[in-house]
């Protein structure tokens, strides 16, 4: 296909996908955003098959006007997070439910729900609101983020004036088999503030989930995540972030089923010594599971350090897709680029397709990455069942190391112990 | 306890046999060695009787006790009582050393219908087990053998043999690699474990290991049969002319 007609393609399916959709009205501020990100969707269009940056993942399942339904029978565990003091902030098929939501109200912060913010006249959330998605189509279009822009009506917006005395908890519930969710996050962590942010769920059969989160100099943002079991789901998120000096940037993401997965983080480190880690463990079993990782973090100021941790567990011809890149600007001297990504393939059916990036304009920086794709060590598993561990047993404890690195990520040890167990849970679950 | 018969083992890919006719029993309460030069097929006994991958038998029988081992998974052998101390350990990096211990303990109980032991009683058999071998907090907390000195490793081996009590005991090349110190506390170790109901088979290359862990019956093992058997007093024949006086007269 030749690239006009790849780009003719492309705005056909921008165009069909926005006659499909209602998209939110009003003369407020947030009308203008929603606006503009309409035009950069008919411009760019909607990613296809051919795109470069959808090389290893078809997006074709995120654009149909049909959502395919995801069974909502799923077996009985207790909530994540269920054990951590957290305020519990509920949407079910994507929509706010205050009923089962805690109070919006906490010291140190400013929580109110996106149709509450965009109803106001003037608001913060302005300066942060589609622009750091807008930001984040350089140098590659990212037109499904700018598609939820234009037409999200739920999400939540908060404000971090101070350190905030608990985890602020996104519980996404899916209550219709063919629900649809677009949720867009607006989040903003003034000087010297702290927010924990936690999302569990799948949300809906197919879900569309925008963050952007722009972190003043000398906050600190943690957000951990544990993306729903359901088997058939499709999500795609996309979290924008831009960090200011001496920021702190920290997202753990866990993946479990679902039929396609993707993670887009899109990281601009703009303050001197901020930092941002991005990391993810993934368990991925049978041959509709498709789980993509793409992290794009770029690096314009100095000494900031960045640190990208990626481990998959792919069996029965599950698929895995890493894209990650580190882009060091011109004068962004003293960086830290870390990248590792890798894959335990449990079988010969399941793959992993990584496309490690590096990108360097600054001459005094320390950058590396690495990408593996292996099976279990043979030699490891024969030790363990000489000692009377059974060979599935065995599997699992060496796949729980395997990602132990991915987890150790995460600093909070109460989530990372709730992530951990449930892992070796839901591990035993054999298809 | 241990009876081996004209077992016969070749290389699964290779087609290259290394044991040609093996023929071996060991009594419980009893400790045998077996000697032999490079290459005899010392360890690749110890690896088929364990259940390792790679190797094929083409003839022959080993059983504990009556049951046959050969085809059982390794994890059943060792819940039938067979234990193997490996020449080299394995690393196991992200398992920690205890969480190691406590699975295999409560496996192999499983696979006993017992029960499982108590957190409670596992670490205070733990802590006693690990105190008679020096090993200490921080190595039970340390990843499976990751970053383990040789001595270390060795020691971890007894441990565990500590730990999960096995009736027929193999020992590979256990004091490869270790000081004049070590030796003596892994000896120790596995001295503390003879009794009327274990049996042990010390695979070495050398007689000073068998200072320390006294053999009731020594064989001497080249290119894949055992060619001699005698008393301790054989460890001591090859210690003073090496393999080669033996290896003559039997050619």
């Amino acid at each position: 296909m030749s690239r006009a007609a790849l780009a003719r393609q492309k705005i056909e399916a921008a165009e069909a996908r926005l006659d499909g959709l209602i998209l939110p009205d009003g003369a407020t501020w947030a009308t203008e955003a929603r606006r503009a990100a309409e035009a950069r969707v008919r411009a760019a269009g909607l990613p296809q098959r051919r795109d470069e940056y959808w090389r290893f993942t078809n997006p074709a399942p995120l654009l149909s006007d049909e959502v395919v339904p995801s069974s909502t029978d799923l077996p009985e565990e207790s909530p994540v997070f269920g054990e951590v003091d957290r305020l519990r902030i509920v949407f079910v098929d994507g929509i706010f439910d205050p009923a089962q939501s805690d109070a919006l109200e906490m010291a140190g912060l400013e929580i109110e729900t996106l149709a509450e913010a965009t109803a106001t006249d003037i608001h913060w959330a302005k300066s942060v609101f589609g622009v750091l998605e807008e930001a984040g189509q350089k140098p590659v279009d990212r037109s499904l983020a700018a598609l939820n822009t234009a037409s999200a009506e739920e999400g939540i917006v908060i404000r971090a004036t101070a350190k905030a005395e608990k985890p602020v908890a996104l519980v996404y519930l899916q209550s219709a088999p063919a629900s649809e969710a677009m949720i867009h996050h607006v989040i903003r962590v003034e000087e010297g503030a702290e927010l924990t942010l936690l999302e569990t769920g799948p949300a809906a059969a197919r879900f569309s989930k925008v963050m952007e989160v722009d972190v003043a100099d000398r906050g600190t943002f943690h957000h951990v995540r544990a993306q729903g079991r359901a088997h058939e789901r499709l999500a795609h998120t996309h979290a924008f972030a831009r960090l200011g000096t001496e920021s702190v940037y920290k997202s753990f993401t866990l993946t479990a089923n679902g039929r396609l997965t993707r993670n887009e983080h899109v990281v601009e480190l703009t303050g001197d010594d901020a930092v941002a880690h991005i990391a993810g463990a993934c368990v991925g079993d049978g041959s509709d599971f498709l789980h993509d990782d793409t992290v794009f973090i770029t690096h314009d100021a100095v000494n900031c350090e960045s640190r990208q941790v990626f481990k998959k567990v792919l069996r029965n011809g599950a698929t895995g897709v890493f894209q990650g890149k580190i882009l060091v600007k011109e004068g962004a001297q003293k960086t830290d680029g870390y990248q590792i990504s890798q894959s335990l393939l449990l079988d010969d059916d399941s793959q992993f397709l990584a496309k490690p990036e590096l990108e360097i304009y600054a001459d005094d920086v320390a950058c590396s990455h690495g990408s593996t794709s292996g099976a279990i060590d043979d030699e490891a598993l024969f030790y363990l069942r000489s000692r009377g561990v059974a060979h599935e047993d065995a599997t699992d404890l060496l796949t729980l190391a395997f990602l132990a690195e991915a987890l150790d990520e995460i600093e909070d040890e109460r989530l990372a112990d709730d992530l951990r167990d449930r892992l070796e849970n839901w591990l035993k679950r054999r298809k | 306890m241990l009876e081996i018969k004209g077992l016969k083992v070749k290389l699964e890919e290779e087609d290259k046999a290394i044991l040609k006719g093996v023929d071996l029993k060991v009594n419980a309460g009893e400790v045998h060695a077996i000697m032999g030069p490079n290459g005899s097929g010392k360890s690749t006994l110890s690896y088929v009787l364990s259940g390792r991958d790679g190797y094929e038998v083409t003839d022959g029988t080993a059983t504990l006790d009556g049951d046959d081992l050969l085809d059982l998974e390794p994890e059943e052998r060792a819940a039938l009582g067979l234990f193997l101390a490996f020449q080299y350990p394995v690393e196991i990096p992200g398992v920690g050393n205890m969480t190691f211990l406590r699975t295999a303990v409560n496996a192999q109980r499983k696979a006993r219908d017992q029960d499982e032991l108590s957190a409670a009683d596992f670490l205070k058999l733990v802590r006693a087990r690990a105190k008679d071998l020096k090993i200490d907090a921080e190595m039970l907390k340390r990843p499976v053998n990751v970053g383990f000195s040789g001595g270390e490793k060795k020691r971890n081996e007894i441990l565990q043999m500590a730990m999960l009590e096995p009736r027929m005991c193999i020992l590979d090349e256990t004091d490869s690699g270790l000081d004049v110190d070590a030796m003596k506390l892994v000896s120790d170790g596995v001295n503390a474990l003879r009794d009327e109901g274990r049996g042990f088979l010390v695979i070495t290359h050398y007689q000073r290991l068998l200072d320390h862990i006294k053999p009731d019956v020594v064989h001497i093992m080249a290119d894949g049969r055992i060619v001699k058997t005698g008393g301790p007093e054989l460890a001591l024949e090859v210690e003073t002319n090496g393999y080669a006086d033996i290896l003559a007269e039997v050619a």
